[in-house]
């Protein structure tokens, strides 16, 4: 196993832009983040979170800015299988015919030949990345016949079986039930342990105070990064929010 | 009524068969409707429909063109439907017009300019098999190029076979583990136009369109797993080509308009008693009576 080098940076977003035919989607956004953190990342809808995750992703481009993943390009990243990505439940269609062993297995396709002709190892960390997400029970269920919960914890055993070091996740606690919210926070602890790095983006605040070693607040630029503690303010969510008081939108208590 | 009392099952089958060109137009087109029905269940998934037809209806002109200069028809209808696409992608970004607005234009566009290069042209193009297909006149040029075409398309679809379909399912996913998406995209549209190339001859450039996408969304409601999908997709493409020529035949009926028609019949069966996602769902049914 590769010592994990807890000092370097996993990920450094530097300054970055990203622009949709001139209309301007994220400007001047920062972040870094080492191995072993667990970073939130906050905002409204539209607000660039979306965004921030395909520019490190290499999905779209960015216009200005440096983004370095361990040190490196994002396309040697890619190579490298380094990031992995966990899409919102919405961002897929759920009615494609593929089991929930394919898309796990889709995990392995970037180690694998042209022909994605899976080897013995291969199969091995499918098997087990479908164990640790507790669906040995529907290997071959179509996806289109999971609930929820079920779908979700297929995407991220399919993060698992890439052995990426570094995870992206849009919106990991909407629509599961409570069930897949505990497997997933059990997950988040093992990954912090086994030295993984984490991106999650959530509307809830109280898995931020819960799991997040880190906040990003963003509306269409950094608002406010830091320690959860420190950065987690009312006076930041309420600008992150676009005026909207942290009383209304978590009630009272928050 | 004559018709009936001389024709029985075995003769209805084996009496074309006598005829050279039956035999020809039944081989041309399974192997064209292997090839489309393929690719059709790519195109499904990844909702493509619009663009199939907006590409099967661009190579008009390129098929005419490459005619007039005698170059094989299939290059002529390949840099046609490749240049559409890269036009309707480059509208689209520049302006503010929707995409399928813009796909509509660009195809009318195109298919309108060949209209007019065949009148201008006058050489012996048939518009009419242009437009509606001759799978009983086809000659052995393009015969050969037919069984060219399709083993190519073949080949490169078996090949990326498992990427093109984590590309229909999650382009992103496939891009983060560094694979050319970039590829993949204008491979899938390469072999669209070559599949609208083959598949034009047997249905003609009008009724192209529903060789490529109705049989990938019979298939659709017929099952949950991909591979089978591909195979039913095939299947019933083939069966349909196979259908629409004995009874073109048999009923002097035109010959692309019956295929497509038996395709649209197999999926209405599929739409309505498909055992899961059918309308009566058969399944469902016989249940009731155990």
């Amino acid at each position: 196993m590769e010592t994990i080098n807890y000092q370097n940076f996993r990920i450094e977003a530097e300054n970055i832009c990203v622009d949709y035919n001139g209309k301007v989607a994220l400007y001047d956004a920062n972040l870094r983040l080492q191995a072993g953190q667990i970073c939130g990342l906050v905002g409204m809808n539209g607000a660039g979170k979306t965004t921030f995750f395909n520019a490190l992703t290499g999905f779209v481009n960015i216009s200005k800015g440096k983004i370095r993943i361990n040190g490196e390009s994002v396309r040697s990243a890619q190579k490298d299988q380094t990031i992995a990505y966990v899409p919102q439940n919405e961002g897929i269609d759920s009615q494609f015919p593929i089991s929930v062993w394919d898309v796990v297995m889709m995990g392995r396709y970037g180690s694998m030949n042209i022909f994605r002709c899976p080897r013995e190892s291969d199969v091995q960390a499918v098997k087990d990345a479908i164990e640790r997400v507790d669906l040995t029970d529907h290997l071959s269920t179509p996806i289109g016949n999971l609930s929820g919960g079920q779908r979700k914890r297929t995407f991220l055993a399919r993060a698992i079986a890439q052995r990426a070091s570094i995870l992206l996740l849009d919106e990991p606690f909407s629509g599961v039930d409570i069930r897949t919210e505990k497997l997933i926070s059990e997950l988040f602890i093992q990954f912090k342990n086994e030295g993984k790095t984490i991106l999650l983006s959530t509307h809830d605040m109280i898995h931020v105070r819960e799991f997040c070693d880190l906040v990003l607040l963003i509306n269409k630029t950094v608002v406010a990064y830091g320690e959860t503690s420190e950065v987690f303010t009312p006076e930041n969510i309420t600008t992150t929010f676009g005026g909207i008081s942290p009383d209304f939108l978590f009630g009272p208590e928050s | 009524m004559e018709l009936c009392s001389f024709l029985t099952l075995d003769s209805f089958i084996t009496d074309p068969l006598t005829h050279d060109f039956m035999r020809k137009a039944l081989l041309m087109s399974s192997l064209v409707a292997a090839v489309c029905g393929f690719l059709s269940s790519y195109l499904t998934l990844k909702g493509w429909a619009l663009m199939g037809d907006a590409v099967s209806h661009s190579v008009m002109p390129g098929v005419v063109v490459a005619y007039a200069l005698g170059l094989p028809f299939s290059l002529g209808a390949f840099i046609f439907g490749v240049g559409s696409v890269a036009l309707i992608g480059f509208i689209k970004q520049k302006s503010r017009v929707k995409e399928d607005t813009v796909i509509g234009l660009v195809f009318t566009g195109f298919f309108a300019l060949g209209i007019v290069l065949v009148s201008k042209i006058k050489s012996n193009i048939d518009l009419h098999s242009i437009l509606f297909g001759s799978p009983l006149g086809i000659s052995l040029s393009d015969v050969k190029q037919t069984i060219f075409i399709s083993l190519l398309v073949v080949t490169l679809l078996s090949i990326f076979r498992k990427d093109l379909m984590l590309y229909c399912f999650d382009p992103r996913h496939a891009k983060t583990v560094g694979i050319n998406v970039f590829f993949l995209h204008y491979l899938l549209l390469t072999c669209l136009s070559l599949a609208a190339v083959v598949g034009l001859q047997s249905v003609g450039i009008i009724l192209v369109v529903a060789m490529l996408i109705t049989p990938g969304a019979t298939a659709y409601l017929l099952t949950d797993k991909f591979d089978n999908m591909t195979v039913i997709s095939v299947l019933s493409a083939i069966i349909s080509s196979l259908i629409g020529i004995y009874v073109s035949f048999w009923f002097d009926l035109e010959t692309g308009g019956s295929i497509v028609l038996a395709q649209t019949f197999i999926f209405l069966f599929a739409f309505l008693f498909a055992p899961r996602y059918g309308i009566f769902k058969l399944k469902k049914l016989f249940a009731g009576y155990k």
